[in-house]
Parts: C-alpha cells; structure tokens; sequence
C-alpha cells in the first residue's frame, strides 16, 4: 500500500519533469521564447541607455527601471509556453496524457528557468551599461532577484494559462498581469532600492517576508483554480 | 414599486441633509454638524466619497465570491451575477476616485499623489479594466465565465498585500487615519447618522442595480436562446 502510494507521487514528479522536458525540447527547437526575451531586454536597456545619454540618473530611478525592463520582458516571452499548446492544438493531448497539477507544475518549471535566465542576463547587461547603478549590499539585491525571479514565474505562468484560452493574447498579457504583480513589484524595487543604499541585509527581513508570502499563496491559489482553466 | 420610491426618497433626504445641515464649531442642536479640523466644509463629501469607496470593494468581493459559486455550481445564472457585482462595483470604484480626486485636489492642492488610498483603489481599477478586458476576448459563454472567475480569484488573493506593502512605500495623508486616530470614529451623533443612511441608502441602490443588471441578463440570454420546435 505504502509502496503503491510512493509510486504514485513519483510518477506524478516524473510527469512534471516530462512536461517541463517536453516543453524545452519543442522551445530548443524554434527559440521563440529565448530570442524574444534576449532581444527584448537588449532593445529596452538600449533605450534606456540612449533616453540617458551621458546624464547620471538617480540610483532610486535605476532601480526602478531595471524592474520595468524584467516586467516587460517576462510579458514578451512567458506566455508562450501555453499559447504554444493551443496554436497547436496540442493541449487536448497533453489533457489526455497527464493530471492538471502536473502540467501546471511542469510549466511553472519552465517559467522559473526562462525568468532566472532573462533576470540574469538583464542584470548583468545592467550593472555593465548603465552608470550609476550601483548595489551596495550584495546579499540583499541576490535575494531579491531570486525570491522576485519566484514570484513573476508563479503569477505569470496562471495569467499565460488563462489569456491562451481567449482571442487577443498578445495585449491581454501585460493587462491581466500588471494588477497581480503590482504588490510583487512594489516590493522587490523597494529592496532593490534598498540594496543599492547599502542597507543592512535584517533591514531587508520585512520585504523577504512579503515576497516568501506572495509566492506561497499565488501557487497555492494557482494549484486550486488552475483546473477550472485547464480542463474544457 | 414601492420599495424603489422609497429609496429614491431616502437617498434625497440623504443628499439634502448632507450638504445642508450646519456645520458649527460646538454643535448644541441635534442637527448641528461639527467641524472637523483641516477638512471644515469639505469633510461633507465624506457622505458621497466613502459609500462610493466601500460599493467598489463589495462589487469586487461579490465578483469573487459568485465567481466562485460559478465554478462548483456551472450555472450560468451565478456568472451573469458575479459580472453584474462587477460592473457596478467598477462604476463605483470611478466614482470613489473621482471624488476622492476633487477631495485630494481641494485638501492636498494635487488631485493625484500616489497616496496609499489612491494607490489601492487605482489597483482596483486596474482588476476591474482587466476583468472586462478578459471577459471581452473570449467567446464562448462557459469558458468566459469560468476564466473571468479564476482571474477574480487570483486578484483576490493578491489584493490584501497591499494593506501591507503601501505602509513601508509612502506615509498616509488620508483623512481616515485623522478623522479615525484614536481607533473611534470622531463624529457627533448627527454627522454619524447621516453618514449611517448615506451608507444604508447607496448600498440599497447597489442592490436594486444589481437586481435590475441580473435580470436584464436573464432576458437577454432568453431572448438569444434558439427557440426550437
């Protein structure tokens, strides 16, 4: 009995990892997603870098920008993994092959890679272009972007299942998501503010605390409604 | 009928004493209205701005809440009522911040300034955009529906972090946190019973909006519904 369950719950992390796996396989072979984020952070942080010219902004308004370069970057790419399924009409399949909570977990995999990768590359192309962008206290602006990394994954991944289902995907991405990630937002350019003030990394502990809690309760309230989306 | 008549006439009443009663520094009449400090006589719009404010909110919690009706029960009916919660609640939600921007204007010298208040209900603005915007683009009435529900959720569940993270961005200049300091609502007893009424009549209006909304749905899907032989 006890060995049937343990056998189920691996089956069932077996079936996340073969979503997640699957959808790497079908992005390795076009790139959509990655060239689009690539390219979009690359425009945007020119942009900024042009709009600045030789002016040295305040670190306050770097630090907000450079989550205005991530925020609309996600929105380019991270809807693609569902969108994907319905353009090919590939979601009856997978419907069929596994449990919801598996392809949700799968895909959210998928997504945390794609926003860890496309954070990565933006803050370092960041910290490299933009003067006067400094962080002070190294530990604190880290730990933002991963708990941040977190947070954008889990409430973009529930907004891309739920605008693959209706007709003007594209524009209804950034609009659904803006109002569930304004609370994510607000926080992390505040301890990236923070960071770059040279703050002591406990002074930090609240916007930690918000961030753990956004996280956990986005992907708890995914978990239970992401079926209603899901199944037609 | 009757009903409706009554309400059109409490929410007169309402208007009338709201902007007519006196406003005095010590109030010795029952109907004296006391002079709140800083605000003097634009504290009157305190019986327009906060109904609107608190509507806006009981619009989206009742999106939520048939919303999620919707999704156990798959009736159709508890779709058109979690849409019509939301329609009103975001007529509401523009007019809390329009008055509330004259307010701001008036007391603050800016109609926008990114306090906490504003902050939150221009969020809920933005929900209420959105929902529409998602209930728009999808075409298929049960699918709509139970998208519609699911971004409610995910909205709701979001929302009340901002109770907690609008504190740690920018300090309150909202009169609640004046008029309210000592944790008791400072307003003599007629300024509190109008404010009362205003509350019971506006709420009373949301619901036979709500009412009418819901029934104009009911006719409209009959009315659309083939009828075969």
């Amino acid at each position: 009995m006890t060995t049937l369950r343990a056998d189920r719950r691996f089956s069932w992390l077996r079936s996340v990892i073969a979503v997640y796996a699957k959808d790497w396989h079908s992005e390795l072979r076009t790139r959509y997603a990655i060239s689009a984020l690539l390219m979009f952070v690359v425009t945007t942080i020119a942009i900024i870098m042009f709009s600045l010219g030789s002016e040295d902004a305040p670190p306050e308004v770097l630090s907000g920008m450079l989550w205005v370069v991530v925020f609309f970057g996600a929105m380019s790419g991270l809807a693609r993994t569902f969108v994907m399924e319905e353009e090919r009409g590939t979601s009856m399949t997978l419907q069929l092959l596994t449990g919801p909570s598996a392809v949700y977990f799968g895909k959210l995999l998928f997504n945390l890679v794609l926003v860890f990768g496309l954070n990565s590359v933006t803050v370092v192309l960041y910290l490299l272009l933009i003067n006067g962008f400094v962080v002070k206290t190294v530990s604190i602006f880290l730990v933002t972007l991963i708990l941040g990394s977190i947070g954008f994954a889990a409430a973009a991944t529930i907004i891309a299942a739920i605008i693959a289902r209706a007709s003007t995907k594209g524009t209804l991405y950034p609009v659904l998501s803006f109002p569930i990630l304004l609370p994510l937002l607000l926080t992390v350019i505040n301890a990236t503010r923070m960071a770059g003030e040279g703050a002591a990394f406990s002074e930090a502990y609240g916007e930690f605390q918000l961030l753990i809690s956004y996280i956990v309760v986005v992907i708890a309230a995914s978990t239970v409604v992401f079926d209603y989306v899901w199944k037609d | 009928m009757a009903l409706r008549i009554l309400l059109g006439l409490w929410l007169a009443v309402v208007i009338v004493l709201g902007l007519g009663l006196p406003m005095v520094a010590e109030p010795q009449h029952w109907y004296d209205l006391p002079i709140v400090p800083g605000l003097e006589e634009k504290a009157r719009i305190i019986f327009f701005h906060v109904p609107t404010a608190w509507l806006s909110v009981v619009g989206f919690v009742a999106a939520l809440v048939y919303g999620i009706r919707y999704l156990r029960s798959r009736s159709i009916e508890d779709d058109s009522r979690s849409a019509a919660s939301a329609g009103l609640g975001f007529l509401f939600c523009l007019l809390a911040t329009v008055t509330g921007a004259i307010w701001a204007k008036s007391s603050w010298g800016t109609y926008w300034n990114w306090d906490p208040r504003e902050t939150s209900i221009f969020v809920l603005l933005l929900i209420y955009g959105a929902y529409f915007a998602l209930r728009s683009a999808v075409e298929v009435e049960e699918k709509r529906a139970s998208l519609a529900a699911v971004y409610a959720v995910i909205a709701g569940v979001t929302m009340p972090f901002f109770v907690f993270i609008m504190p740690r961005v920018i300090a309150s200049l909202h009169p609640e946190p004046i008029l309210n300091a000592q944790g008791k609502i400072h307003m003599n007893t007629a300024m509190l019973l109008v404010f009362l009424a205003s509350l019971a009549g506006f709420t009373g209006l949301y619901y036979w909006m709500w009412k009418v909304y819901v029934k104009v749905e009911q006719l409209r899907r009959r009315i659309q519904q083939p009828t075969g032989g």
